[in-house]
Order: structure tokens, then sequence, then C-alpha cells
């Protein structure tokens, strides 16, 4: 995970110096903490890729001479067809048109969003195969 | 007896023998493949509807006191050409189309990390799109202060109705798409590549939109703050844009180019991408200066970020040096990929079927873009051409070099992966040659029209302005490039009425989702070649002719053995 | 120019380059300038370009070319136009070569039979080359501009004449005051109503704002609304007038005329029908019209 982590770091370094410059240059305050927010995204991510890295066990992805074997065994749990992300998209749908429609909209669309919680933690249970 | 109520049995739901058919299908499903499937049948309809309006603006403003429309629906056109294309085109062509169905085929990975987050993202950014439209039905009409929505133009009192607010809405729906699918990529990248695959053999497409992720991460939360603090000063009375209560109306464009200016190279590194992979399949050679290349998409997605005030230098509140300087550095990464691109052809065998031509095209188009690009970057030559037609022309340049010439080479590139049909090459070349001509009779005219005084947004001008003669051979320039697409869509016809199968590997290409069939079964893959470079089907194909073993220290030690 | 190669490539490359590798020692000799290789040639050729817009600027009688630009009214104007030329002659050139290369390429390089080409895949002198030669150019440049940004946006102690324009939806207001600020009483007002496509307003309804000749004049640039864009362009100028920000800057016309002004920056429904007009006149005839239309 060393590369990642190097990648994330550079873009924090970067932004880290550009807000710092930034505002000692213009002392304006929106660009200087947007530059600062970019410095911290890298970092977070970036710093712990490089703690995680040296403590991991290392990949079969990571490592230059391996053979497609070396990844045999099980890759991730990938659900299958499954109906509530369609069911949380119209969701939040209903809840972004309720800026313009009303409040009334927004609470069909919160509930559809519960009730696809309800429905998503049920199918990751079951393995990502939907059963009623 | 007692009354109970039974439970309804259910069908034991076997995924495999029974699975949901049809609309059901399409509702459901979580296949990267079929997502990514959407995605791009989806934008490039927007692309479409883009597409017209842009031939609307161009009669109109094709000789001078035109009346073909007036000037508030040429207010909206302009605003929902720019909205479409670049919100719901360029981008989701981009990451939610073709990095969906190729990154995962090209890490080796059976889906993407999150399956059902990628799902949502789709529909996010359906439903965003469908309301972006939906302002055209509304009663005062569509969002009419162009893509960009300055305040205090944008405001309550400036631009009232529920056009804008239905185009703040949409934007918030397809930034959170965005996002996800940023996370999405990235996950996928970190976590699922194929043993063997290190970062620095993953290839460059997949790079570029690993970079992009960030970027998306960086750029779309600002946006979504941005219009989030602007509906509420238009409907929850607060003064946060509006000068009278102590706002600042020139924040908005600080958060606004904040993310916008990150957003353009959202939108060109994918399509880099897409050159990058086309040009060395279709000249026999490996990428020219791979690690060069990754080098210099992070430093353009970091230098992107510092760059955002050079388009606001007319505001006379940012200090200039700063963005210009940053501005031209990113020059210097663009240039260092141009000439990797070059460096791949040099001394390659070169054929020129339909990828190869718009890959061409791209470097084409896009070299004159990158250049008046540096133009811009000086605030003095700023001072003289914001706001005209000179801007319009590079950022077509630009925008469409990379959108619709690097995105119709990878379109062509990866058709017969995606569908498992040619295109027709004859239909390709003729659809090529149209849209070249047709850009440069369309945008060369619009260089010298700015450096006139043509300003942008205007609905007409007058005759005494002599605009006249350069505006309408622009326009006949977008009746080729329609003509173009035209051309493509029998193309896409053809290839689905008539279809000639595609073969695993037609272009004898190099990545790994060249050692699938096309299209690729349920799971991407049944078996992985070893994978000791950034083109592990082609080291398996041409054992003889690999580059391996210069990445690797142990293998160059032994070299100098020998 | 001297060539090394490391790594695989010795081989191939030893018939181009003259590279005679004993084991893994690689010798450069330098090519007889006689037996030149042919993309040498076309980049030599291509490396002409620039001299050659140079000797035409000479040759020329030392006018810059426009490209279509305007030359600039204003001193200030003429600043910003000879950066303008500058930037474009190397912008072009250096398009130029990078097209030649690109064309070079495909034509040289189309495929003619079935052999896979040599495989190489880096030259690093060959890449570090290309990243220094654009940093070398971005630092000149960004001196060139740094220079003329600031000769733009100076401003006199003590202008000739201060001018207050205010932008609002949908026309300009011209207001002139003494250099110490003391109004003149001479308004400036757009008369155009905002109006439909077909129904064009005359000139006579667009405001017009008169300078003089050969004197520095500030601008006090305001909005009474919206963003709009104070844009003139023989002056190669343009500036926001934004609600909350005063823009302040001078003019030094030397050429007399009448030229175009528009709004360019949009600002709602007429945006199209923001015009005005700026008329350059001699200090005495301006001095005339002052007390002429004091009202």
């Amino acid at each position: 995970m060393k590369v990642e982590s190097y990648f994330l770091l550079f873009l924090s370094v970067f932004g880290g110096i550009c807000a710092a410059l930034y505002w000692f240059l213009s002392k304006e305050t929106s660009g200087s903490i947007m530059l600062l927010a970019t410095c911290f995204l890298g970092a977070l991510p970036g710093g712990y890729y490089l703690w995680w890295s040296r403590r991991m066990t290392p990949r079969a992805e990571d490592d230059a001479e391996a053979l497609p074997s070396s990844g045999a065994g099980t890759v991730g749990a990938f659900p299958g067809s499954s109906i509530w992300p369609f069911v949380i998209g119209m969701g939040a749908l209903l809840v972004g048109l309720s800026l313009i429609f009303g409040l009334w909209s927004a609470v069909v669309g919160v509930s559809m969003g519960v009730f696809a919680v309800f429905g998503v933690i049920s199918e990751s249970r079951h393995g990502g195969i939907s059963r009623h | 007896m007692a009354l109970t109520i039974d439970r309804p049995v259910q069908a034991e739901h076997h995924e495999e023998e029974h699975g949901p058919s049809g609309l059901l299908k399409w509702l459901t499903s979580t296949d990267h493949k079929v997502i990514g499937k959407s995605y791009l049948i989806t934008s490039f309809v927007f692309f479409l509807m883009a597409g017209v309006m842009a031939m609307v603006i161009r009669t109109q403003l094709s000789g001078p006191d035109n009346t073909v429309v007036s000037q508030h629906v040429y207010n909206e056109l302009f605003t929902m050409h720019g909205s479409l294309m670049l919100y719901l085109f360029a981008g989701p062509f981009a990451f939610g189309g073709l990095a969906n169905f190729i990154v995962p085929l090209q890490v080796g990975a059976p889906d993407m990390a999150f399956p059902r987050l990628n799902a949502l993202s789709y529909w996010l950014y359906l439903s965003g799109g469908i309301t972006m439209i939906a302002g055209f039905f509304t009663v005062g009409g569509a969002a009419d202060f162009g893509w960009v929505a300055y305040a205090p133009l944008s405001d309550a009192v400036n631009s009232p109705g529920a056009g804008p607010d239905m185009w703040i809405v949409a934007l918030a729906l397809t930034g959170f798409s965005a996002i996800f699918t940023g996370v999405n990529i990235i996950t996928t990248v970190f976590y699922l590549r194929a043993p063997g695959m290190t970062m620095f053999r993953v290839p460059i497409f997949t790079w570029n939109m690993v970079v992009t992720g960030i970027l998306i991460l960086i750029a779309f939360p600002v946006l979504t703050a941005a219009i989030i603090m602007l509906w509420a000063d238009r409907h929850l009375g607060t003064h946060i844009y509006t000068v009278s209560g102590g706002g600042v109306p020139v924040l908005w464009q600080n958060l606004f180019w904040f993310f916008g200016h990150p957003e353009v190279y959202i939108l060109a590194l994918p399509y880099f991408g897409c050159v990058t992979e086309v040009i060395p399949a279709f000249s026999k050679k490996p990428l020219f200066g791979y690690r060069g290349m990754i080098f210099a998409t992070i430093s353009i997605a970091a230098l992107s970020t510092a760059v955002w005030a050079h388009h606001m230098f007319t505001t006379g509140t940012v200090l200039l040096p700063f963005f210009s300087l940053m501005s031209y550095l990113i020059a210097i990464p663009t240039g260092i990929k141009f000439f990797n691109w070059i460096g791949t052809m040099w001394r390659g065998s070169i054929e020129f079927k339909t990828p190869m031509l718009f890959a061409v095209g791209f470097l084409v188009v896009f070299l004159l873009g990158g250049v008046t690009g540096i133009f811009l970057a000086a605030p003095p030559i700023d001072f003289a051409t914001h706001d005209t037609y000179f801007v319009i022309a590079h950022f077509h340049e630009v925008l469409f070099g990379s959108a619709v010439f690097g995105g119709f080479a990878g379109l062509y590139y990866w058709y017969p992966k995606i569908t498992g049909r040619m295109m027709r090459e004859s239909l390709g070349k003729a659809s090529f040659w149209l849209m070249f001509i047709g850009f440069w009779v369309t945008f060369l005219p619009q260089y010298l029209l700015g450096l006139r005084g043509m300003p942008r947004r205007i609905a007409e001008y007058s005759a005494s302005t002599g605009w006249g003669g350069l505006n309408r051979i622009s326009t006949f320039g977008a009746y080729l490039l329609f003509l173009s697409v035209a051309v493509m869509m029998i193309n896409f016809y053809v290839s689905w009425r008539n279809p000639i199968p595609a073969p695993d590997n037609p272009w004898d290409a190099g990545t790994l989702e060249w050692g699938t069939t096309s299209p690729p079964p349920h799971h991407n893959f049944n078996s992985i070649p070893p994978i000791r470079s950034e083109r592990p089907v082609w080291d398996f194909n041409h054992p003889e002719h690999t580059t391996f073993g210069l990445h690797s220290r142990e293998h160059a030690s032994e070299e100098r053995r020998d | 120019m001297w060539i090394f190669s490391i790594g695989h490539d010795g081989p191939a490359l030893a018939n181009l380059w003259a590279v005679t590798p004993t084991d893994h020692e690689h010798v450069v000799t330098r090519l007889p300038r006689a037996i030149l290789h042919p993309r040498k040639r076309i980049l030599r050729r291509l490396a002409g370009v620039p001299v050659l817009l140079l000797v035409a600027i000479v040759l020329g009688g030392c006018r810059l070319p426009t490209f279509g630009a305007f030359r600039g009214v204003t001193k200030q104007g003429q600043t910003e136009f000879t950066l303008w030329s500058w930037l474009a002659m190397l912008g072009l050139a250096v398009a130029v070569i990078v097209w030649g290369l690109i064309f070079w390429s495909i034509i040289r390089y189309r495929r003619r039979d079935d052999k896979i080409p040599h495989q190489f895949h880096e030259n690093i002198p060959i890449e570090v080359i290309y990243t220094v030669i654009p940093i070398l150019l971005v630092g000149v440049i960004f001196y060139a501009t740094v220079i003329s940004e600031n000769r733009i946006d100076a401003i006199k102690a003590k202008p000739a004449e201060i001018i207050n324009v205010t932008a609002y939806r949908w026309g300009w207001r011209f207001s002139y005051e003494d250099s110490s600020g003391i109004s003149q009483n001479v308004l400036i007002q757009t008369a155009a109503q905002p109006k439909l496509l077909a129904q064009p307003a005359t000139s006579s309804e667009y405001p017009q704002l008169v300078l003089p000749d050969n004197s520095t004049v500030r601008i006090v640039l305001q909005s009474a609304d919206v963003i709009h864009g104070f844009y003139i362009p023989a002056f190669n100028f343009s500036r926001y007038a934004q609600p909350g920000v005063t823009n302040e800057f001078d003019f030094t016309p030397t050429i007399t005329g009448v030229f175009r002004g528009q709004c360019a920056q949009y600002c709602g429904l007429y945006h199209s029908e923001m015009l005005f007009s700026v008329r350059v006149i001699s200090k005495v005839d301006f001095s005339n019209w002052l007390s002429a239309n004091r009202s």
C-alpha cells in the first residue's frame, strides 16, 4: 500500500504548502481554507495507508513476482441484484424535490430511505441475495 | 378456529436460475457492466440533447439581428447546453460509463468494490439529470444564469422561479452520484487488483481514473456546499452572497471555481486515459514514459486545485501572480504527456482504425487548446479576452478535444469489448473526418471573433460589428459536427441490426480487459494471465516482445550480470 | 547532439546513432553533420519556425504581428498587446513544432507490414530535456507577465480626470469628477430601454464615454445590482463591476477615435443590449466638451 499512501501524501503536502503560501501572500480566507482542507483530505487516508502498510500482511497485488494462484480464495463479497439502491435513489430524489415541492416529498423520501436501510442490512446478512 | 394471518410463503430466490428479467433486472442490477452501459447510454442521450441546443444557438448567431429565438430562450439554451454537457455528459460518460465498465476489468477484479453503491450512483445521476431537464417544463423556464450561476445573478431577486431551484437540486443529486463513484473507483483500484498487479503496472486509464476519483472528492463537496448556500440565500433568507446583509458575492466565485477548475480536469483526465490506451495499442508499442505519465497526471491534479482564481482575474480581487504562475506550471506536465504520446507513436507501426483516428484528432485539437490556455493564464491577456469568444474557442478545444475526440476514441476502442460487436470502419472514418473538419470550421473563427471583441452569452449582435461573416462560417462548421454525430448514430444502428461478432482482442491490445471474452462473462474473468508489466495480455500473446524485466530490479541486475 | 542509451535498447539504436556497445559499455559517437538522420533534419526545420517569425518581424518593419487582436488605444492596452504578440508567437511556434512531430509520426511510421516494432518505452535524457525546457520557458513568460500586469494595473496618484462608472441592469452611467474628486456635474446615461430582438436600439440611445487624449483618467467602477463586465475591445481591457467592490484603474489613451464598448459578464435577460461607446478627443476638445455638457 506504499505507493497509494505516497500518492495521497504528495497531494496533502502540496495542498499544505499552497495553503501556507497563498495565505501569507494574499490573506484571502476562503481559498486558504479550501487548500488546507485539501491537505487534510490527502493526509487522512494517506497517513492511514502509510501506517497500515507497515503493519499489514503483504498482499498478492503488491508482489511483483506473484502468480495468479497467489490470489486464490475469496476475493470479496459482491452483492448481486438488489432493489435497494433504486429505492434509496428515488428516496433521495424525493428529498431533493422537497426543496421545490414541499416537505411532504421529503417525508416520503426519508421513509423510503429508512425502509431501504433495513432492506440493505437484511440483504447483507444473507450474503447479498435478497430473500423475503 | 382462531384467525391467524399466515405469512405468505415466497419462492426461494435462486439468482442463477431465476434471476429477475427485463425491467426488474435493470432496476436491481449491481453489475458494473450493466451500470456502466446504462451510464454510457444515458450520458450520450444528454450529449445529443445538449448538441441540439448548440445547433439552435449557432443558428441564432449565424447572422446579425437574428430572431430565431428570444433572449430568454437563448439564455436558457446556453445555460442548459453548458450544464448538460459538463455535468450530465462529459463527467458521467467518463467516470460512470467507461470507468465503471473498464476499471474492474483492467485491474482483474470481479466487480467494483461496492456494487450497490455503484447502482445508487446511477439512480442518483439519472434522477438528477431528469430534474435538470424538467426545468424546461416549469412556468419560468429552465435555469438561465449560465452553467456557472454567478451570485448575485442567481439569487431569488434576479433569477426567481422553480427552474433554477431544479438546477440546484439536480446538481446536489449528481454531485453525490459522482462522489460515490469516486469512492468506488479508488477503493476498487486500491484493494481489488489481481495478483502481481502492483500500482506501477496498473494501466494508465485506471491510474487516471484513480486521480480523477481523488479530484472528485476534493471538488464536488465544495460545489455541493456552495449550492446549498445558494439555495439558503434564495429560500431561507440568508445573506451569504448578497451585499445587503453583509454577504460577499465574490465568495460564490471562489467556491465555484475551486470546484470548477478541478472539475475540468475531472472531465479531461479520463479522456487522456482513453487516448493513452488507444495510442500504444495501434502503434504496436508500449506507452513511452509510463512513470512520467503517472507523475504528470498527479502533478496536473495537484496543480489544478491551486489555480481556480484564473477564472476571476477580471474581478480585481485576486492575487494575480500566484494564480498566473500556477496556471503556467500546468503546461509542464501536460507537455510531458504530449511528448510521451508522440514517443509512443515514434518508430511504431501505426494502424489508422477509427479509435486511432480519434486519438490523433484529440492530439491535434487539444494542443492548440492547451496553448491558448497559456495565453489566458496571463492576466493582461485575460483582461482583453475574458468573457469573449476567445475563451469559448479555448475551452471547446480542450473539452471537445478531450471528451469528444478522446471519448469517442475510447468508445470505438472499447465498443467491441462492451457489446461483443464491431463498429463499421467506413462509417467510423466518415464520422471522424466530418467531426475533425467541422470542429476546426466551427471554432477557429471563434478565436478571431473573441480577439475582435465579440463577448460571450449574447443572444444577438448588430450588423455594424462586422461579425456576421465569421459567425456564418462557424455555424456551418456546427452543422458538420451535427452530421458527424448522425453518421455515428447510423454506425451504432448498423452494428446492432447487422452485428459483426467481436473477438476477444480485435486490436491485439495489451491490457487485462482484452484477456477475457467480448463481452466479459458474469464475474469478468475465467482465468488471468501472470502479470509482469502494464500490458499482461500483450506479454502473454507476444512473449518475444515484452518489456518487463526493465521495471523489476532483480531482472535488471540479472541482465547486467550477463 | 549527444544521446545516451541505457538498458535493453542498445543493439537496435546502435544502427542509428553509431553506438557500438562493447559488453554493456555504451559509447556514443557524434554523427557527422552531413549524414543527419531524417528525424533530426525535420526537427532542425521545425526549429527554424521561430527564427522565421523573428525574421518576418524584422523585415515587417519591427511591427509585431497582431494575429487578429487590437494593437491597443491606451498605453495599458499597448502593453497588453506587446505581451500578447510575443506570447502568441512563442505559443504558435511551440504548436507548430509539436504538430510537426505528430504529423511526422503518423506519416513516417504508418503500418507497412506486420513486423512488431522495437518495443522501447523510455529515454531518460530526452524526458529530462522536455521537462526542463518548458520549466525555463514558464520562468521567462511569468517574468514578462508580472511586468506587464503591474504596468497595466498601476494607478497614478493624481489622474487628469476621474470618471465614476456605474453598471446596472441594463445600462451604464458615467459621472465625471475632477482630479480631486469634486463632481463636474456631467452625467451620461443609457437612454435605450431593454428591448426584444428585432427592435435594436439606435446608437444615440447608448451612452458615450468621452476621454481626453494623452492624459491619464481614473475609472472608478461599481455595480448597482449584479456583476457586469466593463469591456472595451479596442483598449484590450475589461474589468468586473461587482456589488460591494469598487474597482479603480487608469486609462491613458494615445489614439483618437470612437470605439465600441459592451457588457462582457452575463447579467440576465438584456445582457446583449448593454452597449456603450468610447470617444477619445484632444485635451482641448475635451475641456470644451466638459463645459458644454455640465447639467
